[in-house]
């Protein structure tokens, strides 16, 4: 495939930086996961540690040291459900 | 650079820099399937991309030919992009295709193979060409943050298209 100089800054163009903070989050996931795994297996030997975490996902997040995204809210919600 | 097949690899074997790395490479595509491919804005945007992340991250073990990694990752981001526009609609996922979805998705793919290019240049190259035409900086910023004239940034650009044209046809 060839592209003249035109052509190569058009589609460099198509691809902006996605914001920091959003490529940090998704790197710090293997971490997040693990704090989440940890917390999901406490919740399931402790009742009310799960009613705490349900009635406040995001802050039961935060106290682990994770970035509460929608995503992983999402995925925390569903295991707990379980 | 490391191949895909071998970047999964070592993400396979829980190896956080390998991680890091496929994000970095990809976050860009990501991103631009959200925003152009389905016009995803503000925490829509941002709430996609996790997601596909997570998803990434969750199912890259079912991945059969790790070399495909970049047209799944496509495909999870426009699953993803898809049931973000249809949640809270009564349509099927697949009636919310924006028009000309394929073409924009094959010009994103262009432009990704452009960017692998880009990153095999020296990293004077690599540092211009991606301020100039991805951060949409002006020359006087360049020059600024790189400590060079700005007199000199046009010519810098030129020589370093030049390079990445050649780059280009021989990859």
């Amino acid at each position: 495939m060839s592209y003249d100089e035109e052509r190569l800054g058009e589609l460099l163009r198509k691809l902006p930086p996605a914001p920091e903070g959003w490529v940090r989050a998704a790197q710090e996931l293997p971490t997040a996961r693990a704090a989440l795994d940890d917390l999901v297996a406490r919740a399931e030997a402790d009742a009310e540690l799960r009613r705490r975490i349900l009635t406040d996902l995001e802050a039961a997040l935060a106290a682990e040291g994770v970035e509460p995204s929608s995503a992983l809210l999402a995925d925390l919600r569903t295991r707990l459900a379980e | 650079m490391v191949p895909d097949e071998h970047l999964v690899e070592r993400c396979l074997a829980q190896d956080d820099d390998a991680w890091n790395e496929l994000v970095a490479r990809y976050s860009r595509y990501v991103l631009a399937i959200c925003t152009q491919g389905y016009r995803l804005q503000g925490a829509d945007a941002e709430d996609a991309f996790q997601d596909v992340f997570l998803r990434v991250y969750d199912r890259l073990g079912s991945l059969r030919d790790p070399a495909a990694l970049r047209p799944w990752i496509g495909q999870l981001t426009r699953r993803v992009c898809l049931d973000r526009l249809a949640a809270g609609k009564r349509e099927e996922p697949t009636d919310l295709e924006p028009e000309g979805i394929d073409a924009t998705i094959e010009e994103l793919d262009d432009a990704f193979a452009v960017r692998e290019a880009l990153n095999e240049l020296p990293d004077e190259c690599q540092e211009v060409l991606d301020r100039f035409f991805c951060r949409d900086e002006s020359y006087r910023m360049i020059g600024e943050e790189l400590g060079i004239p700005s007199g000199t940034i046009a010519s810098r650009i030129s020589r370093c298209l030049a390079r990445l044209r050649e780059r280009f046809a021989d990859g």
